[in-house]
């Protein structure tokens, strides 16, 4: 069995990290099903900012004999599309065009985080995945769309299932595509509805401006924006929330670690992107191809195979970082790829980082004593997009805000 | 708190941006920031520049958190050792130098001499932030990345070396004695020939803070026209405010384009049009023959050498610079208009081509060996060369022959003008061709490779940024040119074509050198023979 499956293996889910030095051995090594999977740093960073690598699945060799029906978004494009239309999207969302809102989202964050807090008082017991790490990040990138919050039950779960699909791997990729395009299909037609209504009467929320805006690279089609309104609708959903668990889970293992904390909450900085490098809620991007042979490594990627970066590996190469296995607070110019790199470079960031500090400093600072109920935590079937599946903690009390 | 980023490392991620949106700005790639924000924006200052990507901007070491009692930094391997180090020059090689020699264990004393009376400070804001006024010209100084515990001899110029005896001779009379002293005195803008035109009121240098400061002063008055002469890098910037001010600006350039004799005249071209897009009065192969007066020592407009005039209150002479070496005059180094010549491994070498031991130089005024470019000396006036080189001669100071580091950086260089950030990576005038990889100039965007003789030796991007990185791997391998590889952004490229380069000596081609090696302890230059 090759290394890629063990990881795949649910098993697997609450510690990849072992399996990670001997994969660091080969650091471009083909698997089974014809994947090069690459987890060294810096041959990452190298095919993140290397032109012969596409993220347009179109290209493989062995591409789906159909033609999706959905137009796909800029995170599954290449330049200049893919430019074009992330240049589309950030002109609502940050700079040139608006870079402030993320900050003006600050307060709103704040006072969410502060009453879903609220009501943890007057028990011991919270699962903080369910009551604190999900619900927060939907009704910020929910507010931020105009999707309305109160439809959340009927698109959650057709958002775990397009991440529950999602590789690495080329096993039944064929099938895991299909279910995939159907739960895309149906998140799409209920933002195309959405998009259409913001269309009509445009609101103060991102579906507006990208269903109205035009310019001299002119807008985005309807299509175009419920492909993007679906991947920031997703990507929004399901990796700010592994963010915040994993890290309440690596506080509650370290109790000195929670204890500085507390005293300084400026430390909540460093500590959200030691965090993204050492518990990384995206471990792998799975979905490139090599539009040429490309040598790196030592191995030849041939042109049309598929082609995995193991990023929570590449961020743990003793190559690259001192004692990588440690969490270390002190980090000096702490360089990760808990985001990527390159042009297709997280869009969201900012959002996940602001969201996760406050969240989990609000969360140290008010819960007295918290202890895990259970360590390891379930986890959720993904390998990909990995986060516990619940975190249940018990405390001694809830401070006020 | 203070500020600065690393623009070469910097890829245009834009994550401090949308942190701190009263710090940063950016127009597409170009950014533009304040680098001593109010204690107000500490915060979020601290979340941008955890937040980089690629870690690119330093601040203040007190400004951070500190680590608890007993945290080790790490430590290089280098002996560090004690005596006595002299550096000659405050600005950013010898600034950052100093941190250096105290990271790599140096507890010796530790002497710093500069002529101006500043602590060192940042000098690209001067011809972007400082001039259109967004930040005060005293509000550029260095971060201290760290404690240097130096003594600070500033304000006051080094008029000679004694190498045999050992001794920086000040203008004050003063003598320092040294074991080892390292030389990075730099350039200062080169002053107008004519020395009663270029006293003229309303005729202006920009090299060093007070320059900046009077040029914003003149520039804040609204002056009736503009004229810069030169469209090298430094020219180019001024116009670029000039128009951001709706100032009209005439620029007067000897050569064929801008940014002629750093990139040629094919990106020349396309930044010629940039300047005209925006409403520059751009002509080039054209010079000023003469600056005139009104009559009352001010400047009323210029003559230029196709018989026209031009009618301007405000001259600003952007020909270049002038490395600071008068005071090495009787040094017996090898130091002349050219610079200070060097070894890979920044030790000066004198008049009979002999490498000395304990005399050292970095930044502006070194002239070094560069394996990637037929060994040719060539000296880098750019800030990433600055940073690069105090690296490698502040550790080379401390170490013994064994662990002593060759410079072997692939020189990059980035502008901002017109609201485009302009980035380069490798030596674009070595070259016969150049194509069009990325983009296009007609988007204005894109990535243009230079290649000599079937091997690339260079890039440049306007607004992508990200890409350089690959290219850079590609020049210090020697890959073939023109690249013939499928890539995302475009598909098929153009045809290369001639890539219209400043003249210069072009030696017979032979064996390739290539450059492995990531850390500085570990990049070396290697000899690769045709088959």
């Amino acid at each position: 069995m090759d290394i890629l499956k063990q990881i795949l293996d649910p098993a697997a889910r609450a510690d990849p990290y072992r399996f990670f030095g001997a994969l660091r051995e080969s650091p471009v090594a083909l698997q089974d099903d014809g994947t090069y999977l690459v987890s060294t740093y810096r041959e990452i960073v190298a095919l993140l900012h290397d032109p012969r690598i596409s993220s347009d699945r179109r290209n493989l060799d062995s591409a789906a004999p159909y033609e999706p029906d959905l137009h796909p978004s800029f995170i599954g494009l290449d330049p200049p599309e893919h430019d074009r239309l992330r240049r589309l999207a950030m002109r609502h969302f940050g700079p040139p065009h608006a870079p402030e809102t993320v900050e003006r989202l600050r307060p709103k964050m704040l006072a969410l985080t502060t009453s879903l807090i609220d009501a943890l008082a007057g028990r011991n017991r919270a699962d903080l995945v369910e009551e604190v790490a999900y619900p927060l990040p939907v009704a910020v990138i929910c507010a931020l769309l105009g999707v309305p919050e109160e439809d959340e039950p009927r698109f959650h779960a057709l958002a775990d299932e397009v991440v529950e699909t999602l590789g690495p791997g080329e096993e039944d990729r064929a099938e895991r595509e299909r279910a995939r395009e159907a739960a895309s299909m149906e998140l799409s037609r209920y933002l195309a509805g959405l998009a259409e209504a913001r269309g009509r009467e445009p609101r103060d929320d991102m579906l507006s401006g990208l269903m109205t805006y035009r310019g001299p690279e002119g807008g985005m089609t309807q299509d175009e924006v419920v492909s993007t309104a679906v991947l920031l609708l997703i990507a929004g959903h399901e990796t700010t929330i592994n963010l915040i668990a994993n890290g309440m889970l690596t506080f509650l293992r370290r109790p000195e670690l929670l204890e500085r904390l507390r005293a300084e909450p400026d430390l909540i900085i460093p500590a959200v992107e030691e965090l993204l490098r050492y518990e990384p809620p995206v471990q792998f991007v799975s979905s490139r191809v090599a539009l040429d042979d490309i040598t790196i490594g030592g191995t030849t990627i041939p042109a049309g195979a598929p082609v995995v970066l193991a990023m929570a590996a590449g961020s743990r190469d003793p190559g690259h970082v001192a004692h990588p296995d440690e969490f270390d607070l002190d980090r000096p110019r702490n360089e990760h790829l808990g985001f990527g790199g390159g042009v297709h470079y997280c869009f969201g960031a900012p959002l996940a980082r602001t969201e996760a500090q406050i969240v989990l400093n609000e969360l140290i600072r008010r819960l007295d004593n918290p202890r895990l109920a259970a360590d390891p935590p379930p986890y959720r079937p993904s390998a990909v997009l990995r986060g516990p599946r619940h975190l249940v903690v018990e405390y001694d009390g809830v401070a006020p805000a | 708190m203070r500020v600065v980023v690393d623009l070469t490392r910097c890829q245009g991620y834009g994550q401090c941006v949308f942190l701190a949106p009263d710090v940063f700005t950016m127009r597409d790639e170009a950014l533009l920031y304040d680098l001593q924000p109010a204690a107000e924006h500490r915060e979020h200052v601290l979340r941008a520049a955890a937040a980089c990507p690629v870690q690119a901007i330093h601040l203040d070491r007190t400004a951070l958190p500190m680590p608890p009692p007993g945290a080790q930094e790490p430590r290089s391997a280098a002996s560090g050792g004690d005596g006595r180090i002299v550096i000659v020059g405050a600005s950013l090689a010898g600034a950052r130098a100093a941190e250096v020699l105290r990271r790599e264990g140096f507890t010796g004393s530790l002497t710093m001499i500069g002529d101006e009376r500043r602590e060192p400070y940042d000098r690209p804001p001067l011809s972007k932030q400082v001039l259109t006024g967004q930040v005060p010209p005293e509000h550029t100084l260095l971060p201290r990345l760290r404690e240097v515990d130096a003594e600070l001899l500033f304000g006051t110029p080094a008029t000679g070396l004694d190498v045999a005896g050992k001794r920086v001779l000040l203008a004050d009379g003063r003598e320092i004695g040294f074991d080892r002293v390292l030389l990075a005195t730099g350039t200062r803008a080169r002053p107008w020939p004519d020395a009663a035109e270029g006293a003229l009121h309303g005729v202006y240098t920009l090299r060093d803070a007070r320059d900046a400061a009077e040029l914003r002063q003149a520039l804040a008055a609204g002056p009736r026209r503009v004229l810069i002469l030169g469209a090298g890098f430094t020219g180019s910037e001024i116009a670029s405010v000039c128009r951001e001010l709706d100032l009209p600006v005439t620029v007067v350039e000897r050569g064929p384009a801008p940014l002629f004799n750093a990139m040629g005249g094919v990106i020349g071209d396309v930044a010629a049009r940039l300047q005209r897009d925006h409403g520059v009065d751009l002509r080039c192969g054209t010079t000023v023959t003469a600056l005139e007066s009104d009559g009352n020592g001010r400047l009323r407009g210029a003559r230029l050498s196709d018989g026209s005039t031009v009618e301007a209150d405000v001259a600003v002479v952007a020909l270049g610079s002038v490395r600071n070496v008068e005071w090495l005059r009787d040094s017996g180094l090898a130091a002349g208009v050219w610079g200070v010549t060097c070894d890979a491994g920044c030790r000066a070498v004198d008049l009979n081509g002999l490498v000395t031991d304990d005399v050292f130089v970095a930044g502006d005024i070194a002239r070094f060996p560069h394996p990637l470019y037929e060994y040719q000396f060539m000296s880098l006036e750019h800030w990433g060369n600055a940073v690069a080189q105090a690296e490698i001669a502040a550790h080379n100071m401390v170490s013994d022959q064994a662990h002593r580091w060759p410079h072997l950086s692939v020189p990059v260089f980035w502008s901002s003008q017109f609201g485009v950030n302009i980035k380069s990576v490798g030596v674009p005038t070595f070259a016969d061709q150049v194509v069009f990889t990325q983009g296009s100039p007609e988007q204005g965007r894109f990535v243009a490779v230079y290649g000599y003789q079937g091997r690339i030796t260079a890039a440049v991007t306007f607004d992508q940024a990200m890409w350089l990185e690959f290219y850079q791997r590609q020049i210090e391998r020697a890959a073939p040119f023109p690249p013939d590889f499928r890539h995302v952004g475009g598909g098929v490229d153009g045809e290369p074509v001639p890539a219209r380069v400043p003249e210069r000596l072009v030696a017979a081609a032979g064996a390739t050198v290539v450059v492995t090696g990531h850390d500085p302890a570990e990049r070396r230059a290697s000899l690769v023979h045709p088959h």
